[in-house]
């Protein structure tokens, strides 16, 4: 199978093009999962509970199933709630206020458990347990080790041990979780806001007992997850089974506060850190003892030595449980946890051994891809203007700082796309992936458009339906890399087929067909051309389809990303504002520069926000998060915009690797060592808010940091 | 309602500003004095109406509607779930993101934080009115170009402030774009295109385009 064309002889890929369904989204004609409005549809309603811990002893719900326009109720969910917020009992009404209003009649006595939602209370033996059938609340432990640390150590010249912490941010998609469900006889179609149609199918069969081919999930539009939705989830079970049991289509979209307390959030983590280095600046050992929690689930490790190479190193993390809603994956999961700690002592390391630290890193970092990123990025950035920190004079001081990143990507070696050329002309794609923002339709179009000749808009791409050739879920940054290969092998022998049609009825043998701007012709005869329509036609009634598979040679795993970062410390306030940001980020073949960048300046948002601004707050009395909305849980808004500089470094002969995760990691240290440079003392706990600013600040006065 | 502000000087709209909460703290204080169906007199001489279905009409696009709605009922609620007016988004419900944001009377309101009753009579401006047939307006077709947006939920709403803020400053500087979609929250970080778009819509409508 051919490989890509170089990236000067190719149409599209590589270059900027707009969205294919960017017309449809400005004029408010996508219809997204909250949008879905069925005959005879009824809105569910879930009804959470307000305690941390707490058994159910009773329910009694004939208030609400007494009330006009309730039309099932939903009790038997479970026996015991493990945070505030968990799903007690579960309503279908007409109308969303008579739900909401039924909610609130549903009686219920709670026997009220002992709780934690602090991580550092809960890792203490004796601390109130989450779950009753476990010892304590301590979860997967993850260690891993390399060399001989202790030798690692005696070689150092230099020690440097600190405490990095990082609260728990929500991943905060526009739209919320939510699905609408409806049952035609046997067959379940459900319209879900999820990140992967066939992992909400193939799940949802499994939980509720139902064949897989009789389930149908839709995801046409869908208003962001950042890996918190991967489904099914007990919101989509529990609108199957109220949809069941009312004979009718229900919607059940989760309001604001419930997505924040109930599907997902990015783990907190606190890593103690041990690091030695040689005068020279290389690295000898590392050593991190961490924790964090990821409330009722999982998946606070952090991927530690991170970047950077150390001989020996020894890591041991533990997961924690709260009495908190479960941890979900959040863009490049574990890694901005990894890339602040990691970033924050290099620049502590490197005052110490009085280094510039773009050089402590070019030292001991690696990656090949990543050297010439970094100095790529210092060059565009003006590096070498940096000054000692704490050395600007006046009310507001400014600093720069640098980080870097990686990510793993690849492809999804099952995945399947379905290309068809009709007789009157028309090109169509299905595959069962889905757009959950980052511009994948278009990327499915362009592909079949570069490979085939045709124009973007030629072809029809289908995708966000489990009845498509399955796809993987939109995760790990996979779905370039699984796609893109798919859909160009097919289109490659949908291709060869129309050719060998052409051929036939030219009457010469195939290779001496040349499809180029939509025009067939044959070498060496300039008689015999025929355009798109006229070689569609002779299909004769017939389309071509040709499934198939991925395919190795097209795509490949492992990026190399960095970032530099300005900001501005108003001293007298602790007001942070980032000023600019450079990134080079590599991510392989960039199919669609437009929206490639795109991703880029996205996932830098993410990462101001995470450094700056976001904090899941518990209230430790009650157990109750006190933030749940948009007012208080903050997330960068228009004002706290820097400019922004992205390159795409191009490595284009690698193929397709994935772009969403990468570049969400590396400014996140950045503009922590930016801040650090700006004011003269690190921060080691984030978000980095004015309150501790100028707590650091005076540290720094009276001599303390 | 007409009535009602005039007589109390207040409009719910303006109370729940005051308030900083959602509708369901409001609505509380309405039925507290509305016992009945139709208008009547509130306790400081005010016209109630409610709490059964109230009639209203609004003028969406150019289009008039006539429709019944509880007195809890919020105008966004009225537009996405009676009237098919889908494309304004609802996100948190609350006032804090801009997701619902449309244009009534000239001026850009949050529609998820006013009761439909309130906009009784009023031309309002939807995402879905601002292209002619298959032409976009000018800030739509910028948004397209510039790829300011990723998943688009937050779109209309950053849209339909942005065709007030060209409406009231045809030549903001960047400065000023920032405030004019300061109301409005993105997730996915569409901001620095969304300045471009606006930047050069700007531009092309001063053009005549």
């Amino acid at each position: 199978m051919a490989g890509w064309k170089k990236l000067d002889e190719m149409t599209y890929l590589g270059k900027p093009h707009t969205r294919v369904d960017g017309v449809e989204k400005v004029s408010g004609k996508a219809k997204y999962t909250y949008d879905i409005k069925l005959p005879g549809m009824l809105y569910g309603r879930i009804l959470r509970s307000p305690h941390p811990h707490a058994q159910i002893i009773k329910i009694d719900a004939s208030k609400a199933k007494a009330l006009p326009g309730v039309k099932a109720v939903l009790t038997d969910i479970k026996g015991e709630v493990l945070f505030a917020g968990d799903d007690v009992a579960a309503v279908a009404a007409v109308s969303e206020a008579i739900a909401e209003e039924a909610i609130k009649l549903i009686e219920v006595e709670y026997k009220v458990l002992p709780f934690t939602v602090n991580e550092d209370e809960a890792r203490k033996p004796g601390a109130p347990r989450v779950f009753s059938t476990r010892e304590n609340n301590l979860g997967r432990k993850r260690d891993k080790s390399e060399g001989d640390i202790e030798k690692g150590f005696q070689e150092a010249d230099v020690v440097l041990e600190r405490t990095y912490r990082m609260v728990v941010q929500v991943h905060t998609p526009l739209e919320t979780h939510g699905c609408v469900a409806k049952w035609e006889g046997d067959e379940l179609y459900l319209w879900d806001s999820t990140q992967g149609v066939h992992g909400v199918r193939s799940g949802t069969a499994k939980a509720l007992d139902i064949p897989e081919n009789k389930i149908h999930v839709i995801t046409h539009n869908m208003g962001g997850g950042f890996g918190s939705k991967f489904g099914p989830k007990s919101y989509n079970l529990i609108a199957i089974k109220l949809a069941q049991k009312a004979n009718a289509p229900v919607k059940l979209m989760l309001d604001r506060e419930e997505e924040m307390l109930a599907v997902g959030n990015r783990p907190s983590s606190i890593q103690k850190i041990k690091i030695g280095a040689k005068k020279d600046g290389t690295l000898t050992a590392f050593q991190m003892e961490s924790y964090g929690t990821g409330g009722i689930g999982g998946g606070a490790g952090v991927p530690q030595p991170y970047i950077y190479h150390f001989p020996n190193f020894k890591v041991n993390h533990v997961d924690v449980h709260i009495n908190a809603g479960p941890g979900a994956p959040m863009r490049a999961p574990g890694h901005p946890q990894a890339n602040f700690a990691m970033e924050s002592i290099m620049d502590e390391l490197a005052e110490k051994l009085d280094m510039d630290p773009l050089e402590l890193r070019l030292k001991n970092d690696p990656n090949q891809t990543r050297q010439k990123e970094f100095r790529i990025g210092a060059e565009k950035f003006g590096w070498k203007k940096r000054k000692p920190g704490g050395s600007g004079k006046g009310i507001k001081v400014r600093g720069v700082g640098v980080g870097a990143g990686r990510w793993g990507g690849g492809g999804n070696k099952k995945t399947q796309a379905l290309v068809s050329i009709y007789p009157d002309g028309a090109v169509e794609v299905k595959i069962g992936t889905q757009d959950i923002g980052v511009g994948t339709k278009t990327i499915v179009a362009e592909i079949v458009a570069e490979e085939l000749g045709i124009g973007v808009n030629d072809v029809t791409p289908l995708i966000g339906e489990s009845d498509y050739p399955w796809a993987p879920n939109s995760g790990g940054s996979t779905t370039a890399a699984s796609i893109s290969p798919t859909i160009k092998r097919a289109t490659d022998k949908a291709k060869e087929k129309l050719l060998g049609v052409v051929a036939e009825h030219f009457g010469v043998t195939p290779e001496h067909v040349v499809l180029k701007e939509k025009q067939f012709s044959v070498t060496n005869n300039a008689k015999k051309k025929l355009n798109w329509k006229q070689a569609c036609a002779l299909l004769e009634g017939q389309p071509i389809s040709v499934l198939d598979n991925w395919g190795e040679g097209l795509s490949s795993r492992g990026t190399a990303g960095c970032q530099f970062a300005e900001v501005e410390v108003d001293t007298e306030t602790g007001k942070v504002d980032v000023l600019r940001m450079v990134a080079v980020q590599d991510c392989g073949l960039v199919l669609n520069m437009l929206t490639a960048k795109n991703q880029v300046n996205g996932a830098i948002i993410g990462e101001i926000g995470y450094v700056l601004y976001e904090n899941r707050l518990f209230d430790p009395e009650v157990g109750v998060m006190v933030d749940a909305n948009l007012e208080n849980y903050k997330i960068p808004g228009a004002l706290e915009m820097p400019d922004f500089d992205v390159t795409m470094y191009d490595e284009s002969e690698r193929g397709v690797i994935g772009l969403g995760e990468p570049p969400a990691i590396p400014g996140v240290g950045a503009i922590a060592n930016a801040i650090a440079n700006a004011i003269g003392v690190h921060i080691r706990e984030m978000p980095i808010t004015p309150d501790k600013v100028l707590m650091a600040i005076q540290s720094r006065k009276e001599g303390k940091a | 309602m007409k009535d009602f502000k005039q007589k109390s000087g207040i409009s719910r709209r303006n109370f729940i500003k005051g308030f900083g909460g959602g509708i369901v703290g409001t609505a509380a204080v309405t039925s507290s004095f509305a016992k009945g169906e139709g208008k009547q007199v509130g306790p400081h001489g005010s016209m109630v109406r409610g709490p059964g279905k109230v009639k209203i009409s609004l003028q969406i696009n150019g289009n008039n509607h006539s429709l019944e709605v509880e007195p809890r009922t919020s105008l966004l609620d009225a537009m996405r779930d009676q009237l098919g007016y889908t494309g304004t988004k609802r996100v948190c419900n609350r006032g804090e993101c801009g997701a619902c944001t449309v244009i009534m009377n000239g001026k850009t309101v949050l529609s998820c934080s006013m009761f439909a009753m309130d906009a009784d009579g009023a031309k309002i401006e939807t995402i879905e009115g601002l292209a002619k047939g298959d032409e976009l307006h000018p800030i739509q077709s910028a948004f397209v170009k510039h790829d300011a947006l990723q998943c688009g939920f937050c779109t209309p709403g950053f849209i339909m402030s942005s065709v007030a803020l060209l409406r009231k400053n045809p030549a903001p500087n960047l400065d000023e774009i920032k405030q004019g979609v300061s109301g409005n929250l993105c997730r996915c970080g569409t901001y620095p295109n969304i300045f471009a778009a606006v930047d050069d819509a700007a531009k092309t409508i001063k053009r005549g385009g």
